[in-house]
């Protein structure tokens, strides 16, 4: 005779006992969550700085060095943060552009059949990776960009001109007529006027995230089985032509992942552009905080900024992840 | 169980030294400050200063510091002990500053400290400022090559300044007024705002006009930058102690007013004993008796020796050779008095009767 099963008592029930201890962790969770929440918000009401936004629209009475959108000390404090991210959002991008065609270059390099070339990464690569990216900007800025003369003494290359007070490029004036940089009263006017600050910024976040993409890039192709290079020259495909058209293809999907890192990377470390007197994000805000006296507004501003441009990127990273994976037949 | 009968055993001394302490308070006529009780028994005086500003604080290569901020410190030691070399220097940021006064980590601050309302406030920081030692303005300093004389040089022009400082504010506030724009360039630091000026990024750089001569005596070639003459702000620098202690508070206002009372009398470091004899053998010279501590209790009065002004000119001088001496036109910031001049010579130091 069997014994009778007898009733499982609730506390040793597999489908209860799951959820109570779920449910308990929540609740120390959100009970801990209330305390600091509760906490925080008492101090900040016994010291009179209960959040508020209302500075937001008060005019900034400072002035910010360069902007893309039309700026002056008159409009609020919500458009100079605007005038920052702007700025930020410009560095960043076009850091990213350019990180990924160097780091690109220099991860193809490694698998190049010019030993120069290849050694020639290598020392890029771990020169560049082990030096902190400030004391790399500092560098670019103050020795290298500031040591650039003014007027005829700046440094002209075809369609560029380098000087102290910025560099100017090259590019289609009105009409679609090639207008290169030219000297008018002593000053340089070209179509495209960069600041130094802005120039310096993005040389060391690209020549430093440009090294960590590359080491991606040669991790993605070395990924690639060798039988398929060695399929690709037996079928009288050059070294370009692997590269492009069989090599790189079958590297993106290793190669994705990692560069999302590096991207969000790129966008956080952006804010070290206050070290050389650019004006992004970060030092629009420390001039609203020094203005203002509003330390946690500015603060959770700052946050709330960085992570949705970096939550964007990493989206659109996701995005693209999905569009390169190898589809199994 | 051993340490609470260890407290319990040693509580009738706790007791006796309560009782002592109040005793003493109710029968002794003098001052009563448990700050100067504290210096008195620790046998140095600790001063917050800066450390790092030529002519104000500033740690030299023998070790030992020299300016006129350090010098205050100096007057204030010799007043308690009669000996200006019982000081302890402390560097501090500006940020770090007014903690370490409220907490107790230094006895007083002279490290260009402006004196503002939410500084001395109860409400703000709480603080018990002395009499102002130097009366600064924010100023612009430009390479004499460029021709920049006045603001309307600027125009359109990129400016260097540390961010973060009242400085960046005040050079907004006075641009806008005039209606000139400009490009502000702002950096973290005061080595990297004066690094890009001196790259040639800017034109000028702003900060308060003794920092600013006190940087270019450190620049390659001083001689080739000028201060513009324009001031865009009052930055009073004063000397400043905890509030809660008035006679401590006393002590430093009167021992910095004795430096200036001193030159109005044209006592010096070389005349002062000379002073004194001269004094003593003169009965009908009742002021100088008085200020000197030949005749009467000033000293006494604020809990310092009596001849605490003796030992104070004969340690630093007087005033104007203290100003001579760390950023005077003969130093190497060459900065002229101006403002800092006697009132009766048409400045703002002032100080008021020995009386």
């Amino acid at each position: 005779m069997t014994p009778e099963p007898r009733a499982i008592p609730w506390w040793r029930d597999r489908r209860v006992v799951p959820w109570l201890v779920q449910g308990g962790v929540g609740l120390v969770v959100l009970v801990v969550i209330a305390l600091l929440l509760g906490n925080l918000v008492r101090n900040l009401t016994a010291a009179g700085l209960l959040l508020s936004w209302r500075w937001l629209g008060q005019p900034a009475s400072f002035d910010v060095a360069e902007s893309l959108i039309p700026f002056d000390a008159a409009m609020p404090y919500w458009r100079a943060l605007l005038v920052g991210l702007v700025n930020s959002l410009r560095a960043i991008l076009v850091g990213l552009v350019g990180a990924t065609l160097l780091g690109t270059a220099v991860g193809m390099a490694a698998y190049s059949g010019n030993g120069l070339v290849r050694r020639l990464g290598r020392v890029y690569v771990e020169l560049i990776r082990n030096i902190p990216l400030l004391l790399q900007l500092l560098f670019w800025y103050f020795v290298v960009f500031l040591s650039f003369r003014n007027g005829t003494e700046a440094l002209q290359l075809p369609g560029v001109v380098l000087a102290k007070s910025g560099l100017y490029l090259a590019w289609f004036a009105e009409g679609w007529r090639w207008q290169g940089p030219e000297l008018v009263n002593g000053v340089w006017q070209a179509p495209w006027r960069f600041s130094v600050e802005f120039a310096a910024l993005l040389t060391g976040l690209i020549t430093y995230t440009g090294a960590f993409v590359a080491e991606v890039v040669r991790g993605g192709i070395a990924a690639v089985p060798k039988g398929q290079w060695e399929a690709a020259t037996s079928l009288g495909l050059h070294w370009g032509a692997s590269m492009r058209r069989v090599v790189l293809p079958q590297a993106l999907p290793v190669i994705i992942p990692g560069l999302n890192s590096q991207y969000i990377s790129l966008a956080k470390n952006s804010a070290l552009a206050v070290a050389v007197g650019y004006a992004d994000l970060y030092s629009v805000a420390e001039t609203t905080l020094n203005q203002t006296g509003r330390a946690l507004e500015v603060f959770l501003l700052l946050l709330g900024a960085y992570l949705v441009i970096d939550l964007v990127i990493s989206l659109l990273m996701n995005g693209l992840n999905q569009l390169v994976q190898i589809r199994e037949r | 169980m051993v340490r609470l009968r260890r407290l319990l055993a040693s509580s009738p001394l706790l007791l006796a030294l309560a009782i002592g302490g109040c005793a003493d308070e109710s029968g002794g006529g003098g001052v009563q400050s448990e700050k100067m009780n504290t210096i008195r028994s620790r046998g140095k005086l600790v001063c917050g200063v800066d450390g790092k500003l030529p002519g104000f604080s500033f740690l030299g290569p023998d070790g030992s510091y020299s300016g006129l901020d350090a010098d205050t410190c100096r007057a204030v030691a010799a007043a308690l002990f009669g000996d200006p070399a019982k000081v302890e220097y402390r560097d501090l940021n500006s940020s770090e500053r007014f903690a370490a006064l409220a907490s107790g980590e230094v006895d007083m601050l002279a490290r260009n400290t402006t004196m503002t309302l939410s500084r001395d406030s109860a409400g703000g920081n709480g603080i018990s400022f002395g009499p102002t030692t130097f009366f600064d303005g924010q100023g612009l300093m430009a390479p004499v090559a460029s021709g920049i004389r006045t603001l309307k040089d600027l125009a359109g022009k990129p400016i260097c300044v540390e961010s973060g400082t009242t400085t960046e504010l005040n050079l907004a506030d006075r641009m806008r007024e005039q209606g000139i724009a400009y490009t502000p360039l702002k950096f973290q630091t005061g080595d990297q705002t004066y690094a890009a000026y001196l790259g040639g990024r800017c034109v000028a750089v702003t900060s308060d006009r003794s920092q600013l001569a006190a940087k270019r005596s450190s620049f390659p070639d001083p001689a080739a930058h000028v201060l513009l003459p324009e001031v865009m702000s009052k930055e009073p620098l004063t000397p400043a102690s905890v509030n809660g202690d008035p006679a401590w508070s006393d002590a430093i206002r009167w021992t910095v007013f004795a430096l200036f009372q001193a030159e109005e009398l044209g006592i010096t470091k070389a005349n002062v004993a000379a002073k004194l004899a001269e004094a003593k053998a003169n009965p009908n010279q009742a002021d100088l008796r008085r200020f000197l501590g030949v005749e009467g209790d000033f000293g006494k009065q604020l809990g310092l020796p009596a001849d605490f002004v003796v030992k104070v000119v004969g340690a630093v001088g007087n005033y104007g050779e203290v100003f001579e001496r760390n950023v005077g036109t003969g130093s190497p910031l060459r900065l002229e008095r101006a403002e800092n001049r006697q009132w009766n010579k048409g400045g703002l130091i002032y100080s008021p009767p020995f009386r």
